[in-house]
């Protein structure tokens, strides 16, 4: 029961702020950041009463639809791999309500889209049937939609279609591959069929695989197909930027490593070599592009798909290392970019703009975004002491073994990645004072300070005290691992 | 794991948490009180200091044990990393060092940087580079070493980047930043490699694959290689040496503890920490051994036309750092560390020394200053023995030191000998020239102080200098103690026999024997150096006008320091890299790839217009899009495949 109260939870507090009077509409920001409290407390206390190594738990499990050959269950639950992302997202939820708190336009349709979001991510990161998953994945797109182009700038509309659209033709191959695996198996329940020895399915098992990667790549995304991501970013309002990178990004990550690789091992096995070349050029072209960015958030969003690309490298290599290493990789860039642009977000409402060019100098009016900035900006590098070291560190060492060449392109992105966001600090934060912004007050609501504050807090605690969520994902990904080894 | 009786695992925690703690207490509670913050910084630092000292007592007591204690750090698969510390005498005589040159520093800053409106930030990015240098030096594996190496890192940024308003300042430290970064690109493939092979980072478990041959071949001189990739970046070795000149836009007590005594000399530390691995590795050792007589080269050459005194001392810094890796070339690796050992004294005292001409007269150019003796009598005095040092005269510091660099290349490779000698008559050379031109002759005013900019400081008046306060110049005077007597210590090979204990036996060779012919030829050249620099810089008898004009193209050179700041800068960075590579996939990002997406989105929207008409709204077009997709989806698959 605890895992669907936590999941629907956000949804629940969503509808109580439909059901605001006009009048209490004010009152939204309050129902959702209490709806996301309590959604993250239990989400915590779910983690400590995780029992590590023992496989799924807390798990929710009814038959739903029984038609003929069509089993579709209501199944929830978590493994080492699933519940950090679950913590993750409660986690980021809260942190994109606060800084949410300044919304003034139809804020009950907001916080309530944002509600939803929540609970369709939670709800990604928890189904274990196929078809279950599947709905929660669709059912992102419409709170996503309703964000961007009602509360978001520039080419909103345009940017907000894009990023539909490409997720439903992602889908439309998830879907075919998922029907093909359940006509097969006569099932849809992920861990029967990460259990299952499949040979065979109606669509041969490479297309299976394939498709299910094409569905998941587009959401992490890989180049080429990455477009949609700098669009929807730059014209998203904050707190969707945060969720999109923080947590949307992880849902392809996720889902290439519960069911490609757990699914279709052998296949995985095939393909392993591709997705590790893939990885390593999407870092190198993701940081080659990010160059050229002069919008903050454009480059933000580039940046993500260089950092991405060592999730799939990781991913790639298949050995446990390298695994627990991409899904590492997957928290410290969630708590890291969603960091970023949290700290972007509270520098655009005072400077109302993004442009590299027209800022510089910040540190002086503003030392706490500018020191924020600059912690973000090193933890993206990748310093030791913080989550993004630990990630990067360990899926290269762990990808080494097997895919050298690929690696070593790959580490090009740790100097690549130093020298973006330097430059950008050097151009943002340094240099001389700009009189434009003397009168803009630093950050100082309550809000604003909590957000940054816990985001910098877990960046550094997963940078120093890895054990506590490695000892968690470790003994889940060598499940995986050793039925990839066969 | 091993053990050195009477030294407990927790002083040497206690020696790195000691300014980690000072640290953490400045950033979150002490920002608005700048003044407790130094004084909690210099305690943490003096505590760290005498533990430092007790240690190494311990050590010399324990006759060249190793202890090494070691902690799990985290653990996923196969793979392991730890968290341990080791002490021998290597890392003793290091800390030692760090922490001794930290503590004067940090008691220096009290009246350098007094006023400064980021004081406190001062003090708490110091405490921080502070901690992750006595880190990098008790690490006892790679990894850690690294976590660590990098951390040093970032405290440089943040000190180099100090005053970041000054544009120059923040690209300064972007630059320090990236290009230690690309060496480190080296020490990383390194680690990836060795971990790969042997499946350990423990130092004493590397040192012993090493010499057991476990651990061989090209594989292990890839790995001596990647490693000084890292040290060349991080000692400023041509050709990553562009870095440190720029470095001197931070603070100069920073250059003193940073940019001389401790940082750059973390790469001499590195490959002399591996040295059993350059031992079996002839070809990786003849690399370092030649890169280092470049660098030696270069920094002497560059340093001879400066006419800023903290660039003579950083270029002089790069030379020095060659001479060190010049060492390791030919065997010297307990000479290496000891040259590290004194370099580091009277190095810190002349950048110290510069930092308080700097106050008299609000310059660094050496064209403004002149005739500062007779005010800055301690200053100059020290000064001058810490130039007496470098230059190598007997019989201080410097002496010994460089003397044994000469005699190793000697015994064991005459083209590294004769580059070593050529440079050591440059080295008197650039720094009697220095000499001369801040301390001889007519004071020529200074810079004049402008009271408009409010970030300076700057309260004296540069046209009446006067000697700085005592806790600047009581530093001074006790480095010049070391800057005199550090070399002592190689008498009767002490320092050598306790640094030599730090690896096994078998990676050792029987150091040369003390050679008058060396010592002599060494001092002449040195001293045809000082007497070089009188007869143009003091008495005038040449005219140094007329010297850059008979040699026009190799000063036009050296002016513009081989051009390798505009071919890394311009023509590479910012041509072939930005304009060109990132702008040409850029371009292919907008135009192929996105621009291959909104071509089929239009062809969409062209096609799909008629059934728009009938739509309500757009996201009606999510459910077509989806049927529409499986619908094709299910066509290539039905034409593609057998079924």
């Amino acid at each position: 029961m605890l895992l669907t109260v936590l999941v629907f939870l956000p949804a629940f507090a969503g509808i109580m702020i439909l059901l605001l009077p006009a009048t209490r509409a004010s009152y939204s920001r309050w129902v959702a950041l209490l709806g996301s409290l309590i959604a993250l407390a239990l989400s915590i206390g779910m983690f400590f009463a995780f029992e590590k190594g023992g496989g799924f738990q807390f798990i929710d499990k009814a038959s739903w639809i029984d038609v003929g050959a069509f089993h579709v269950q209501y199944f929830l639950g978590v493994d080492g791999l699933s519940l950090p992302l679950v913590v993750l997202t409660t986690f980021l939820t809260t942190a994109a309500v606060l800084v949410s708190f300044r919304i003034e336009h139809r804020p009950r349709a907001y916080f309530a889209s944002l509600m939803v979001l929540s609970t369709s991510v939670l709800g990604v990161f928890t189904a274990m049937d196929f078809l279950l998953f599947f709905l929660f994945w669709e059912l992102e797109l419409f709170p996503m939609y309703l964000l961007i182009s009602v509360w978001g700038s520039g080419r909103r509309e345009y940017s907000a279609m894009k990023f539909v659209l490409y997720t439903v033709a992602g889908s439309a191959f998830m879907l075919v591959a998922i029907l093909a695996l359940a006509f097969s198996e006569g099932t849809f329940d992920m861990q029967l069929l990460g259990e299952a020895n499949i040979s065979s399915a109606v669509l041969p098992l490479r297309w299976v695989f394939l498709f299910l990667f094409i569905g998941f790549a587009v959401k992490l995304p890989i180049v080429p197909l990455h477009t949609w991501l700098p669009d929807a970013h730059s014209d998203a309002p904050t707190a969707v930027s945060v969720m999109l990178a923080g947590v949307l990004l992880k849902m392809g990550g996720y889902a290439i490593i519960r069911t490609c690789i757990t699914i279709l091992p052998d296949q995985a096995n095939d393909y392993g070599i591709w997705l590790a070349a893939i990885g390593a050029i999407s870092v190198l072209y993701g940081a080659f592009v990010t160059f050229r960015q002069t919008d903050v958030k454009r480059l933000i969003a580039y940046s993500s798909v260089s950092h991405m690309g060592l999730v799939l490298l990781g991913i790639g290599a298949l050995g446990t290392t390298a695994m627990v290493g991409a899904a590492y990789q997957m928290l410290a860039h969630g708590l890291i970019t969603g960091l970023l642009f949290v700290v972007i977000g509270l520098m655009y409402e005072r400077t109302h703009t993004r442009e590299i060019g027209k800022l510089g100098g910040l540190a002086r009016q503003m030392p706490l975004i500018a020191t924020g900035l600059v912690f973000a900006g090193f933890a993206s590098v990748g310093l030791p002491a913080l989550a993004g070291f630990v990630a990067e560190i360990t899926v290269f060492i762990g990808a080494f073994q097997k895919h050298e060449w690929a690696v070593l392109m790959a580490i090009f992105g740790v100097v690549l990645s130093a020298g973006y966001i330097l430059w950008t600090l050097q151009r943002v934060v340094f240099g001389p004072v700009r009189s434009e912004w003397d009168d803009a007050d630093d950050q100082k609501h309550w809000w604003e300070h909590a957000s940054v504050v816990g985001l910098a807090a877990l960046v550094i605690l997963l940078g120093v005290y890895p054990s506590l969520i490695m000892d968690m994902i470790d003994p889940a990904i060598g499940v995986i691992s050793a039925r990839v080894a066969g | 794991m091993h053990d050195v009786p009477g030294i407990s695992e927790a002083v040497l925690w206690a020696i790195i948490l000691s300014p980690l703690a000072a640290f953490t207490i400045i950033t979150l509670y002490l920002r608005k009180i700048p003044q407790i913050a130094g004084y909690l910084s210099i305690v943490a630092i003096a505590i760290s200091f005498l533990l430092a000292l007790i240690t190494l007592v311990d050590v010399l007591g324990a006759h060249g044990h190793v202890a090494i204690h070691s902690h799990e750090w985290f653990q996923v698969g196969p793979l392991e990393l730890t968290l341990g510390v080791r002490i021998d005498g290597l890392t003793a005589v290091m800390l030692v060092v760090v922490s001794s040159v930290s503590l004067l520093v940090q008691v220096y800053s009290q009246g350098y940087m007094a006023g400064d409106p980021g004081y406190g930030r001062y003090y708490a990015y110091m405490s921080l580079f502070i901690t992750a240098m006595l880190g990098l030096v008790l690490a006892d594996n790679l990894f850690m070493l690294f976590v660590f190496w990098e951390l040093v890192g970032l405290s440089s940024y943040l000190l180099i980047g100090f005053w970041f308003h000054k544009p120059s300042a923040a690209a300064a430290a972007k630059k320090a930043f990236i290009v230690t970064r690309i060496g480190d690109l080296g020490l990383l493939a390194a680690i990836l490699l060795v971990w790969t092979r042997t499946e350990t980072l423990a130092i004493h478990e590397i040192h012993h694959l090493a010499l057991t041959g476990a651990f061989a071949g090209t594989t292990v001189t890839l790995f001596g290689l990647g490693l000084f990739a890292g040290a060349v970046g991080k000692s400023a070795q041509f050709p990553l040496h562009v870095w440190l000149p720029d470095a001197m836009e931070g603070p100069t007590p920073v250059s003193a503890l940073i940019h001389a005594a401790t940082m750059v000399a973390a790469g001499v530390y590195l490959m002399a920490r591996f040295w059993p691995v350059l031992e079996v590795a002839p070809d990786a050792r003849e690399v370092v051994g030649w890169i280092g007589a470049a660098t030696v080269v270069v920094g002497a050459s560059l340093a001879l036309v400066q006419t800023d005194l903290k660039r003579v001392l950083a270029y002089s810094t790069i030379s020095q750092l060659g001479y060190m890796m010049l060492a390791l070339g030919v065997f010297g690796y307990a000479v290496a560390v000891f040259h590290l050992f004194t370099h580091a004294f009277f190095k810190a005292l002349l950048f110290l020394g510069s930092g308080s001409v700097n106050h008299a007269t609000n310059t660094f150019d050496m064209r403004r200053m002149g005739g500062l003796r007779k005010v800055m009598p301690i200053t100059f005095g020290t000064f001058l023995i810490g130039t007496l040092s470098l230059a190598g005269v007997f019989p201080l510091a410097g002496f010994w030191s460089k003397d044994e660099i000469l005699l190793e290349a000697w015994v064991n490779n005459r083209g590294l000998y004769t580059v070593a000698a050529i440079a050591s008559f440059m080295t008197a050379l650039y720094m009697f020239r220095a000499v001369f031109m801040t301390f001889f002759g007519e004071y020529k005013g200074g810079e004049p102080v402008d009271r408009e900019d409010e970030d300076s400081h700057f309260h004296g008046d540069p046209a009446h200098p006067h000697e700085s306060s005592w806790v600047m110049t009581v530093p001074l005077l006790i480095l010049t103690a070391g800057a005199i007597a550090a070399g002592w210590w190689a008498w009767g090979k002490e320092f050598h026999h306790f640094v030599e204990a730090a690896v096994p036996a078998e990676a050792l060779h029987k150091a040369p024997e003390f050679s008058y012919g060396i010592a002599i030829t060494s001092s002449i050249i040195a001293l045809a150096g000082i007497a070089t620099a009188w007869a143009i810089y003091h008495k005038r008898l040449v005219s140094s006008e007329e010297i850059r004009k008979t040699a026009l193209p190799i000063a036009l050179l050296l002016e513009h320091k081989f051009f390798l700041d505009d071919l890394y800068e311009r023509v590479f960075t910012i041509r072939v890299f930005q304009r060109g590579w990132n702008r040409l996939v850029e371009r292919f990002d907008m135009l192929a790839v996105d621009g291959a997406v909104n071509g089929i989105g239009w062809v969409g929207t062209q096609s799909s217009r008629v059934v728009r008409h009938a739509q309500t709204g757009q996201l009606q077009l999510y459910g077509v899009g989806i049927a529409a997709g499986v619908f094709i989806v299910a066509i290539i698959v039905f034409i593609a495949s057998p079924l």
